[in-house]
């Protein structure tokens, strides 16, 4: 008998929880340590050595300490890809394809973890969806497979519908009903195609306005970041509270857009 | 040195080509026949010996069922998959080839894999390089498809290591292009590579910076190239000639075959002309004439490369650009030189593309390039360094047949990512893993794969057992697997295998198989040879003793010389070429004086001395034999 088929992921996170499991859950910033070059011996060695620019043993770090960052959400992107292609000089496969076989290996696994860590943390929405995993959050990522397997398994979606959106969202769903239906008999109503179209313009421009808002909440939390660094205790009260508004932020954000990305297929149907 | 030179391989659907990096710039090496595209058709000879190239392509028409071109469109494919390419393809399998099984294709009476076709034709670039370097080439880069899947790449991969050669990176052709064409350029932007080959279409967007080529996006379909062109002009003479002329000539394989050259020929001819002639002789001495304006071609193939817009469009889109954005855009591939598709890709990109590298070309120099940067560089490619990313997510499936994508299409490769799955059964002790690629979001609609199970998990309640699934996408595109049970710390390292690949002990096999015959054709060509040269000598030995010579020697002389002629003929009945070649040897050597006598002093002394080495210098079999040559014929 074929063994059952795994049941699903115990978090149902997105695919950039890669690094998680291998670091302790800790708010505090730990600098990546520096070692000595396995090859030369020189001091000061972190994924290649300065000395003799060999690939160094890969350590298990999160995104933000692989790049020397502290768990801030502001970030010079600009910066981040200048430290992504210097280290991409000195890490890819094709550049140390001549190197022995446990170096090409290492080489390996430090430029995907190299590339992992840009593909995150360049991003706005996945930098902070990391960071919060970082501090131990279990994010409902209401992807349309989760919405697929629930279905196909029986079990009820949990929505998260923001309560001042329930109004819209309804008025909304009716409408694109209505145009579902329109389409299957082979009909077409411009007015509401039109109607919906501005709604949809509405909400991508809600999805912008969120971003703003969660920049907003990356100040309050690097300051908080910041004043832990320079000594200051912070409560464990304090970080919940930051933690959770950014949290109902991108659930919101991600309710919306899948709203939107449901509107387009129909639309574009 | 030499022998670690590392070649760029285009492996493509209808030409390949090698190509090295010669000081400052990449040339491509021409084979035998001076011409640097090897068509990528292979054929039987009456030998049974398999030829590739130019010489095959003779065979398509004579011996259609000896020969078979485009077998890149079965790489890494299983039967199901190819009902399409049947339709139009004269592709024969072998009849007993079962569902899920590696394809094998027949030719002749022999049956072949499609990695084995691929690993016949890259032995010939292999042995174009080797003359031309005059020295072993073992290691090479391969360009394949941007758009290739995991069993497309394995395949190619599994090619290489059939034909002997160490396969040191697998690259796409569209970020390979891009290199041949930056390479004296240095620029920074953002580039747009439109890669319409003969089977396969790719697009590819990339940002160029001091040297760092980092591809944003990719896109792609591979089954639409100038193959598609040519099976739509076939199948519209196939009708014409049967509505004018009433013959169905569909079974045919000879006429499809010579209907094709010609429909191939005229598609060429229309992007240089306005109007074109059809003339092809049918079976029967009728003729099948037909005139085509390129409007009419134009209006043909309109559907055909209408489907490069969709990946476009979508390539764009993943990067987030607009074609505004786009700086330059470069045409790679043989499709590319169509007028129309050069009409298309400026309407896409609001820009004239660049031409000024020969599209047929510019991919295998650009794997030269790659391969230098590879070997460690040079002054010219200082600096370079290609970032690429994998075309298609990767997924598990879950419960409900849902796929679980873990890493998402355009990530930057190499690229990891880890999941933790659970049991759904009280004391389940194996769990299925089932590996996905693709976009769609249920299970049966993406690619499968690998199946694997992951087994001897201690007995748990549901949901207790944690899984930790390690998915890693090395540079060459190719996927490496492996899943751990973290409570009982159960390890299963899996080798993903292909569903439709061949096992790492079926390649070593081909690649003995391979060697075998190379060893077997040796000898028997040497047995043959020897058998030829000692019936020559005892020809020679019959004459001289009918001459007046013969009765100058010495009755143990002619003993001796009696002895050894029973000899080599006894041997030479064996299979032994080496004791054939002694006896020969011992022969010619007991018959030295008899052949001095029958001589004039003039010649007695130029041999003299010579008949032993000439024979054991192994000069070639063919090479005449002295006594034999100079005296008696």
């Amino acid at each position: 008998m074929k063994p059952p088929a795994v049941v699903g992921r115990i978090y149902s996170r997105g695919c950039f929880k890669a690094m998680t499991n291998l670091t302790a859950i800790t708010a505090k910033h730990t600098p990546q340590e520096t070692r000595s070059c396995w090859s030369c011996g020189a001091a000061g060695a972190v994924h290649f050595c300065e000395a003799c620019g060999k690939v160094q043993r890969p350590a298990p770090v999160d995104y933000f300490t692989f790049f020397g960052l502290p768990r801030k959400l502001n970030l010079d992107v600009a910066a981040l890809e200048k430290d992504f292609y210097e280290l991409s000089r000195k890490l890819h496969p094709d550049l140390n394809a001549r190197a022995g076989s446990e170096e090409q290996e290492w080489s390996l696994q430090q430029s995907s973890l190299l590339n992992d860590a840009y593909r995150t943390l360049k991003d706005p929405i996945k930098r902070t969806q990391y960071l919060l995993q970082l501090e131990g959050v279990e994010l409902e990522e209401q992807s349309k497979s989760a919405t697929e397997q629930a279905r196909s398994t029986g079990q009820l979606k949990k929505q998260i519908v923001p309560p001042d959106l329930l109004e819209e969202v309804f008025e909304l769903n009716m409408q694109l009903e209505e145009l579902r239906m329109q389409k299957k008999m082979g009909e077409d109503d411009p007015a509401l195609i039109e109607e919906i179209g501005r709604q949809k313009l509405e909400l991508e421009e809600k999805q912008e306005a969120l971003l703003s808002e969660l920049k907003n909440l990356w100040q309050m939390w690097d300051g908080m970041i910041q004043r832990e660094q320079n000594g200051q205790p912070v409560s464990d009260e304090e970080r919940r509270m930051q933690r959770d508004k950014m949290v109902d932020l991108l659930n919101r954000r991600n309710y919306i857009r899948n709203l939107v990305r449901d509107v387009s297929a129909v639309l574009e149907n | 040195m030499s022998t670690d030179r590392i070649v760029g391989i285009d492996l493509g659907t209808t030409n390949s080509l090698v190509a090295f990096m010669q000081g400052e710039s990449p040339v491509v090496i021409p084979g035998d026949d001076g011409s640097n595209l090897v068509p990528s058709v292979v054929a039987l000879d009456s030998n049974d010996q398999p030829v590739v190239g130019n010489a095959a392509r003779d065979s398509l028409i004579e011996t259609p069922e000896r020969a078979v071109y485009s077998i890149k469109r079965l790489m890494g494919r299983g039967i199901d998959d190819i009902q399409e390419e049947l339709k139009f393809f004269p592709f024969r399998l072998a009849e007993d080839l079962q569902a899920g099984e590696v394809l094998r294709i027949k030719l002749g009476d022999k049956t072949y894999t499609p990695p084995e076709i691929s690993a016949l034709i890259l032995r010939q670039l292999k042995r174009n390089a080797e003359r031309f370097f005059g020295a072993q080439v073992t290691k090479a880069v391969i360009t394949v498809p941007a758009y290739f899947n995991d069993a497309q790449r394995q395949a190619t991969k599994d090619a290489g290591r059939i034909a002997g050669l160490e396969v040191l990176r697998l690259v796409n052709e569209p970020t390979a292009a891009s290199l041949a064409y930056g390479l004296d350029k240095k620029q920074n932007g953002i580039i747009a590579v439109y890669d319409l080959g003969g089977g396969t279409f790719d697009i590819s967007v990339l940002k160029l910076h001091d040297g760092i080529f980092e591809v944003i996006t990719t896109n792609g379909d591979t089954h639409l190239g100038g193959d598609d062109i040519d099976n739509l002009l076939i199948a519209i003479a196939l009708d014409d000639i049967q509505g004018d002329l009433g013959l169905d000539l569909r079974r045919n394989a000879e006429a499809v075959q010579a209907i094709r050259k010609a429909v191939i020929e005229a598609k060429i001819a229309l992007s240089s002309q306005p109007t074109i002639k059809l003339d092809v002789e049918l079976p029967g001495g009728k003729r099948y004439l037909r005139e085509i304006t390129r409007e009419q071609f134009e209006h043909l193939i309109q559907p055909i490369i209408d489907r490069t817009v969709g990946p476009c469009k979508q390539a764009l889109k993943d990067a987030g650009l607009k074609p505004e954005q786009i700086d330059e855009v470069v045409l790679v591939g043989g499709s590319t030189r169509i007028p129309r598709v050069r009409t298309l890709v400026k309407e896409l990109f609001h820009r004239e593309p660049h031409t000024d590298l020969n599209p047929d070309e510019v991919v295998a120099l650009g794997a030269a390039v790659q391969a230098d940067i590879l070997g460690g560089g040079s002054e010219a490619t200082e600096n370079m360094l290609l970032l690429d990313v994998t075309p298609l997510s990767l997924g598990i499936e879950v419960a409900g047949g849902v796929t679980d994508k873990i890493i998402l299409r355009n990530s930057t490769i190499p690229a990891s990512a880890t999941q933790h799955y659970t049991t759904q059964i009280d004391g389940q002790a194996n769990v299925a893993i089932h590996v996905l690629q693709g976009e769609r979001e249920l299970a049966k609609d993406c690619r499968s794969l690998a199946r694997f199970d992951l087994k001897g998990i201690p007995p748990m309640a549901a949901g207790m057992a944690r899984i930790e699934v390690k998915f890693l996408i090395d540079a060459n595109g190719i996927l490496h697997v492996s899943a751990r049970e973290q409570r009982s710390g159960k390890e299963s390292e899996i080798q993903v295998q292909p569903s439709y690949g061949l096992t790492d002990e079926q390649v070593e096999g081909m690649i003995l198989d391979s060697f075998d015959s190379a060893e077997e054709d040796f000898r028997q060509r040497q047995v043959i040879e020897a058998r030829n040269e000692a019936a020559t000598i005892l020809a020679a030995l019959d004459k001289g003793k009918k001459s007046p010579a013969w009765g100058h020697l010495t009755t143990d002389e002619k003993k001796k010389i009696a002895k050894m002629e029973k000899a080599l003929i006894a041997v030479k009945a064996e299979d032994d070429y080496q004791a054939i070649r002694k006896a020969i040897d011992d022969l010619n050597q007991g018959t030295t004086r008899l052949a001095e006598l029958m001589m004039d002093s003039a010649v007695s002394t130029a041999l003299k001395g010579k008949t032993m080495d000439e024979a054991d210098m192994g000069e070639g079999p063919t090479a005449p034999h002295p006594v034999a040559k100079a005296e008696f014929e």
